[in-house]
């Protein structure tokens, strides 16, 4: 590889919760990434503005307060529409077990739940970025 | 003979070391007068109260909202029928931030994470057939607290209950917003005002009413460690305390309705600490620091919650012993009143059933375990006193470290508390993920099969996004249009002046200004606070 991946963090809407996404955005800095974190109350449209702009390989959003099937999705057909379809889409956070189907057919690659493991979000970010 | 351990290091949440044992010589120096008291005795180590759960057992009150007014006050009465004995009363995203149910901004967040407020027609629902002089609840909302308030007060006047005879908490507590919680609007200065304009008009008019709930629940589940979530939301407490004193009060005037909210996780005897640290050290400084003269104003009253953030997805039944037994260490650690996180919350809000057993764990406690017979039964033991004295100096050393920033506003604003927090959160997590911290269900004694097993959760209809515009919309159409225009302009000049603005908040309350509307005066004049984010 010859760049670092560069991984774009980020909060939708009006969830404040943002202690998952902060040890994620850690992580991924630790795991040799270069992160982007957006911080909260952020709109899908300025979301997919600072991907684009940064030119990431992923983004990371991470949900908490049960918007995630209609932030998502928007932030996704956003991307598309600006011609970043090969961004890797991953989402983290409280996400109800039958919600990540929905999630996965709009074009999430991962979605990682309460008690996920850091490693596996580095391992799995690295495989599937890779991959595209 | 050898005394091999399980492993080298022993720590709990807070990655405090434990030694094996504790002695006389742990706590040298402890002078029962001086340190602890009698329960009801300064500095109230042992408790606010002589007689504490002999006398009156502590308020069983259960944090809920969700969907619609209607549906939330079906919740209400539910659980005053399980025999729960005050109300608290979760908003929504978009009506903790200020805005209308129909703003862009609230698209998809509409009554999901707490009941939907929009105008007074919302609280006249959720409070209906509740009466007023016979409940007392507690409202989770900071920037728009004067609001809620002023709400809860038209509310009593169409009931005809005397604002003398109503009683409950409004959270207020912006501070901990800047540092944790994050449902900030307003920049500090202006922010502080609405809060020393609420506490001396409540002060005056509404006498029962607790004017601020100086919280470290959302320190602590943001991922401070006890000591953090102690000192911060102490110092938080003092920073109040001085802006109302600067603002022109006495400080026995406004200290008596100060309370406080705390996290109880899972290490059971540092948070039995750390209620009874947190109780001394702010009876020193309420006497020593500010002169305050009735013991009232040296009490520091309390609620407490369960943790949420050690509720787990996986193998989600075991959250029920989490929630007991964080549940007897408040009670052991003498809080005023508690709420039980459900067992299903790591996955959604929590159902009617999962809420029925939270309630029954504190009701177990009070009744068939014994401990409400007894105030403060593990003082002196080595131990407790040791870490107690422990937590106390580990706050005293963070207040030098806030003072020499100059303060609690200049310390948010170096990102200080901000760092400290998410510092902790990360090394906690690292300590999961290499086994040093076990979680059972987590990584240890995981069960594949378990995680995936189907949950039974609490799911809000789309409709109700729907319904609740609807209903704004209608009130904003069939209200007096010339009434809520002058109450807003009214609103917008006062609010360019010193004076208290409790009166003008209420004018446009009864006028069915709604709540976007008055945040947006304020929006125009003070503008938003952005902060830069650290992790």
């Amino acid at each position: 590889m010859n760049r670092k991946l560069r991984v774009l963090v980020a909060k939708l809407g009006l969830d404040a919760h943002d202690r998952g996404a902060k040890v994620v955005a850690r992580a991924y800095r630790d795991a040799g990434f270069e992160v982007i974190y957006t911080g909260i109350y952020q709109r899908p449209e300025a979301v997919a503005e600072a991907a684009i702009q940064e030119d990431v390989d992923v983004v990371a959003i991470s949900s908490l307060a049960g918007a995630h099937l209609t932030l998502i999705p928007q932030l996704i057909h956003l991307l598309k529409d600006q011609g970043a379809d090969d961004m890797l889409v991953l989402a983290g956070g409280v996400i109800p077990e039958e919600d990540i189907s929905a999630l996965l057919a709009e074009g999430v690659a991962g979605v990682f739940g309460p008690g996920s493991d850091l490693d596996e979000i580095i391992r799995f970010t690295r495989e599937h970025a890779a991959a595209k | 003979m050898s005394h091999q351990e399980r492993k080298e290091r022993f720590a709990g949440v807070s990655d405090r070391e434990v030694k094996r044992a504790y002695t006389p010589d742990d706590v040298a120096g402890l002078e029962y007068a001086r340190d602890l008291g009698d329960p009801g005795e300064y500095p109230y180590t042992r408790g606010v109260h002589p007689t504490m759960y002999r006398g009156k057992l502590w308020t069983m009150r259960q944090f809920a909202g969700f969907g619609t007014a209607e549906e939330t006050n079906a919740r209400f009465k539910y659980l005053l029928a399980q025999g729960q004995t005050g109300l608290s009363t979760a908003f929504d995203m978009p009506t903790l931030l200020g805005y209308d149910s129909d703003h862009a901004y609230a698209n998809g967040e509409v009554g999901k994470l707490g009941v939907a407020i929009d105008s007074l027609r919302d609280f006249e629902i959720l409070f209906d057939g509740i009466p007023l002089d016979q409940v007392s609840t507690s409202m989770t909302i900071n920037p728009p607290a004067s609001i809620m308030l002023c709400m809860y007060l038209a509310v009593a006047d169409q009931q005809g209950v005397g604002w003398d005879k109503v009683s409950g908490t409004i959270q207020n507590d912006i501070l901990k917003d800047y540092i944790a919680q994050k449902t900030y609007i307003y920049p500090p200065e202006p922010s502080l005002r609405l809060i020393t304009d609420i506490i001396s008009f409540t002060a005056k008019h509404v006498p029962k009413w607790n004017t601020i709930s100086i919280s470290g629940y959302h320190i602590r589940e943001a991922g401070a460690t006890a000591a953090q979530e102690l000192a911060f939301t102490l110092a938080d407490g003092m920073q109040y305390v001085q802006a109302a004193i600067a603002a022109g009060m006495d400080v026995d005037e406004f200290a008596p309705r100060l309370s406080f909210f705390f996290d109880v996780h899972n290490d059971f005897f540092e948070e039995i600490a750390k209620f009874r640290a947190a109780r001394r050290i702010w009876a020193r400084v309420m006497r020593e620091k500010f002169g305050a003269k009735n013991p009232r104003s040296w009490m520091l009253r309390t609620h407490a919650q369960t943790a949420g953030v050690s509720l787990t997805a996986q193998q989600r039944e075991n959250n029920i012993i989490r929630v007991a037994m964080q549940a007897l260490a408040a009670v052991l650690g003498g809080t005023q009143s508690l709420h039980t996180n459900s067992y299903d919350e790591a996955l959604a809000l929590p159902t009617e059933d999962a809420v029925r057993i939270a309630l029954r764990t504190q009701q177990v406690i009070a009744e068939e375990t014994g401990v409400a017979s007894v105030v403060d039964p593990l003082a002196g033991s080595y131990y407790v006193e040791h870490l107690t004295n422990r937590l106390e100096e580990e706050a005293l050393a963070y207040f030098d470290r806030i003072e020499a920033q100059g303060g609690v506003v200049k310390a948010i604003e170096k990102n200080f508390f901000q760092r400290e927090i998410a510092d902790s959160a990360y090394r906690f997590q690292r300590r999961m993920m290499n086994g040093d911290y076990r979680v059972v269900g987590v990584n240890a004694y995981a069960d594949g099969a378990e995680a995936k097993k189907e949950a039974q959760i609490l799911r809000i209809d789309p409709a109700v996004q729907r319904r609740q515009i609807e209903r704004t919309q209608q009130v904003r159409a069939t209200r007096d249009q010339a009434k809520a225009a002058s109450a807003l302009a009214e609103l917008r000049r006062a609010s360019q002046t010193s004076e208290n603005l409790m009166p003008y908040i209420l004018a446009c309350v009864k006028a069915y200004c709604t709540e976007g509307e008055i945040c947006n005066v304020w929006r125009d004049l003070w503008g938003e606070y952005r902060e830069e984010s650290v992790y």
